[in-house]
């Protein structure tokens, strides 16, 4: 009977299938890409055990096969009943869908059946693979969409904005230096979903980011080259398979908060047939809540659904060696079916003490569109991290210059104590930027949105985003300004780069990507979201820098700590091991005005105390003026050395190992306005 | 378009030639050579393609099963292939798995 979906017996497949509120159910059989099943074999009433219809069918053409189900029973929407005998249904469990094999290929319309259920064969030479297991702590992750990472022309690649496409630059990734890359959904969903054309300009919009899951256990065809014949499946394992090879960890971005099924206006096709009260939360009209604000919200705390969950999360870490998932809208899923929270929610506490989930990392988006902010308390079991989005939103305004900000910034570099103070540094993945919102060049080029191009008159994105023009809004050949946004930008990464937790960079934020002032391009297919690698070359100062502070981070342990800071040294070297600064040393200045802040961690106490690391100092000056900074004096024998100064005005700012200049003057460090420095003390 | 496949050993290294279409409905054939041939603990396995027109996700397969079913010290030569074969490999990376030449040997 179990495991449910279609898996492949000696000479014949098992099909299982689970509707409780059904009153009969057929197997529909189509060869592949034909517009009429071949057969329709109704599952006999003794095929059904409590509420799972199975059956084995034997003498069938694995590869060629395309199935689905049709269920019968009563239409009574008020009471949440949407059964639709008319309609054929994806299989929940399904391995692969077909139906959008090549990326925006015309679909047939009218087809009977368009988002098709097919095997898979799970054969695929992992030889000695298997997850990385990089500690959370020395994680460098980067946020990326698979076609919009080598669809631009520029790009280079052979098969571009796919997941072979990916793969040919896996040497870049090596050279930025992440050991991390967050995929952006790859679980199977229709580009064509709520496609339209632009009102003013004609352009097609489409259902770009792929925030729309068809099917939990597909990945996306239109993702793959090899799509159009079926073989996404070994494409996928291969790039996970390459980039386990050159020590990069693959993360997913899993959306389960909701489905591309929509609301009661929204197309049946499959979980709405199949169980419409046992998938969705619905109202006691019988209506979709809409946490998730695109329609419905999936009933994850149900029993059925937790273990469905539970179940893909399985599959994708043992059949796909996934070594960790970020959860979109993470909050719904500690949400009861009558939508509210939960003390305790079974699904979440099920991931975190699941045994073959054990050394995946999961990260929640802590926060839902139903008004449920869980940044600082989602409910972690010891497990959980979270996308910490308050030090976004501090860092942000930090940066571009907004006073009272010390306290909070001091917070962020520590890892948000105050936020986790059980927690440790990793239950937050810092970030400044992500796919939701400016780039990080945007951030300092618009103070406003500029979503024309999305054709909702400007509605859609948010408007909290603390950003700052630097004196212009959008491109300008005013020469100051542009430094001044090259500087903002350095700050930035210095400060995600340099900050305990968990750093997370935006896929071209280290080349100075920009959207054009668009905060919310998922309808885009072009180049408003595909990387222009030629900005490698424009922007090269800056890529320079990313190289060199995520290089920075990788071989300072003393900004890893997975444990907060004690502020004590017992060790008795003289120094705490953190202590803060401002322009005299640790005299650091919290009041509402001020705008420099800087800090120096002790090299006795790096990784808590279990390794050793020379002594860094961070400074940084959001005054639109420069400062006189006097640096902490260090133990006999030790000096400090220039590893990076954004203040720099052109030329090199960041210095490789070996060859960091020497402070001469530790009474008099001039810092520049808007400006970082990062110090080694050796 | 159908599908021939023929086998032999010499001096100890597999030849397989196929030509045709390697899909679900010939891979079987495929599978009962390789199987045939492994019997004899092959030194190399050699895939003379030259006139294979199409390989379906099955072929792949086989391709995985003969790497498995030969073990991993017994390297898979595909010898002259033609450019939608190759194609496949490469978006699959099951390129990686096997050595493509013009000549065996080489």
């Amino acid at each position: 009977m179990l495991p449910f979906g279609a898996t492949m017996v000696p000479n014949g497949v098992n099909f299982s299938v689970y509707s409780s509120a059904s009153t009969s159910c057929a197997l529909v059989l189509f060869e592949r890409g034909e517009d009429e099943p071949f057969a329709e074999i109704p599952f006999p009433e003794e095929f059904r055990i409590g509420n799972v219809y199975c059956m084995i069918v034997f003498d069938l053409d694995f590869e060629r096969l395309e199935y689905g189900y049709r269920m019968d029973g009563p239409y009574d929407s008020a009471n949440g009943y949407r059964f639709d005998k008319t309609k054929i249904l994806s299989d929940p469990y399904a391995k692969a869908i077909g139906g959008r094999d090549t990326w925006m290929a015309p679909p047939n319309w009218d087809n009977i059946y368009p988002f098709r259920s097919r095997l898979v064969f799970e054969d695929f030479d992992w030889e000695e693979d298997r997850p990385l297991q990089i500690p959370i702590e020395d994680l460098i992750i980067y946020e990326m969409h698979v076609r919009s990472f080598t669809m631009h022309p520029s790009s280079g690649a052979k098969y571009k904005g796919t997941f072979a496409g990916i793969r040919e630059k896996i040497p870049y990734l090596k050279e930025l230096g992440v050991n991390c890359v967050e995929l952006m959904p790859i679980y199977e969903f229709d580009e064509w979903e709520h496609s339209k054309l632009h009102p003013d300009t004609g352009e097609q919009l489409v259902n770009y980011w792929g925030y729309s899951t068809l099917n939990f256990f597909s990945p996306k065809a239109g993702y793959a080259a090899s799509g159009k014949f079926g073989m996404q499946v070994d494409e996928l394992k291969t790039l996970i398979k390459h980039l386990h090879e050159h020590d990069i960890e693959v993360f997913l971005d899993v959306v389960f908060n909701h489905t591309a099924e929509g609301d009661h206006r929204g197309p049946t096709i499959s979980f709405k047939g199949i169980d419409n009260k046992t998938y969705y939360m619905l109202t006691p009209e019988g209506y979709y809540f809409n946490f998730s604000g695109t329609g419905n919200t999936l009933n994850c705390n149900n029993p059925v659904v937790r273990n469905m969950v539970l179940d893909c999360l399985r599959y994708w870490a043992a059949e796909y060696h996934i070594d960790g998932f970020r959860f979109d809208l993470a909050a719904i899923l500690g949400r009861a079916p009558d939508g509210s929270p939960l003390n305790n929610p079974p699904l979440l506490e099920s991931l975190a003490f699941d045994p073959v989930l054990a050394n995946c990392k999961l990260i929640a988006e802590a926060w839902d569109a139903g008004g449920l902010y869980q940044v600082g308390n989602f409910p972690a079991y010891g497990r959980w991290a979270e996308w910490n989005g308050k030090y976004r939103d501090h860092l942000r305004k930090y940066l571009k210059g907004e006073p009272g900000l010390v306290g909070d910034l001091a917070q962020a570099i520590q890892g948000s104590p105050w936020l986790y103070p059980t927690r440790g540094t990793t239950a937050g993945v810092n970030f400044i930027t992500c796919h939701d919102g400016f780039t990080l060049y945007d951030l300092f080029a618009y103070n406003q949105k500029h979503n024309d191009a999305n054709g909702e008159n400007g509605n859609d994105g948010g408007n909290d985003n603390e950003s700052w023009n630097c004196g212009c809004e959008g491109e300008t050949d005013d020469a100051a300004i542009n430094a001044l946004r090259q500087r903002q930008i350095k700050n930035a990464l210095t400060l995600i780069l340099v900050s305990q937790g968990v750093p997370m960079i935006y896929m071209g934020d280290e080349m100075g990507r920009t959207q054009h002032g668009n905060n919310n391009t998922y309808c885009h297919d072009n180049e408003l979201n595909w990387l222009n690698w030629d900005l490698l070359e424009k922007n090269a100062g800056l890529f320079a820098y990313a190289k060199h502070m995520i290089a920075f981070r990788k071989a300072h342990p003393a900004l890893r700590n997975r444990d907060h800071f004690t502020y004590t040294d017992p060790q008795q070297t003289g120094y705490a091991d953190i202590t803060f600064h401002g322009v005299k040393p640790f005299e650091c200045d919290y009041s509402s005005g001020s705008r420099v802040f800087a800090w120096m961690l002790n090299g006795n106490y790096a990784k808590n105390g279990t390794t050793t690391d020379d002594y860094i100092y961070i400074a940084t000056n959001m005054y639109h003026e420069g400062v006189t900074l006097e640096l902490p004096v260090l133990p006999q024998g030790r000096s400090w050395y220039v590893s990076a100064n954004t203040g720099i005005g052109s030329g090199e700012c960041c210095f490789a190992t070996g060859t960091e200049p020497l402070v001469t003057n530790i009474q008099q460090f001039m810092l520049g306005p808007y400006s970082a420095i990062v110090l080694l003390g050796r | 378009m159908g599908f021939n496949i023929t086998s032999e050993i010499i001096e100890g290294v597999a030849k397989l030639t196929l030509s045709g279409s390697l899909d679900s409905s010939s891979a079987s054939m495929m599978q009962t050579e390789i199987q045939k041939v492994a019997t004899q603990a092959p030194i190399a396995l050699v895939l003379y393609v030259s006139e294979l027109e199409f390989m379906a996700s099955a072929g792949l397969r086989m391709l995985i099963f003969a790497k498995q079913k030969l073990g991993t010290a017994v390297q898979i030569y595909i010898v002259q292939p033609q450019g939608q074969i190759v194609d496949t490999l490469q978006m699959t990376g099951i390129i990686h798995s096997v050595h493509i030449v013009d000549n065996y040997p080489a």
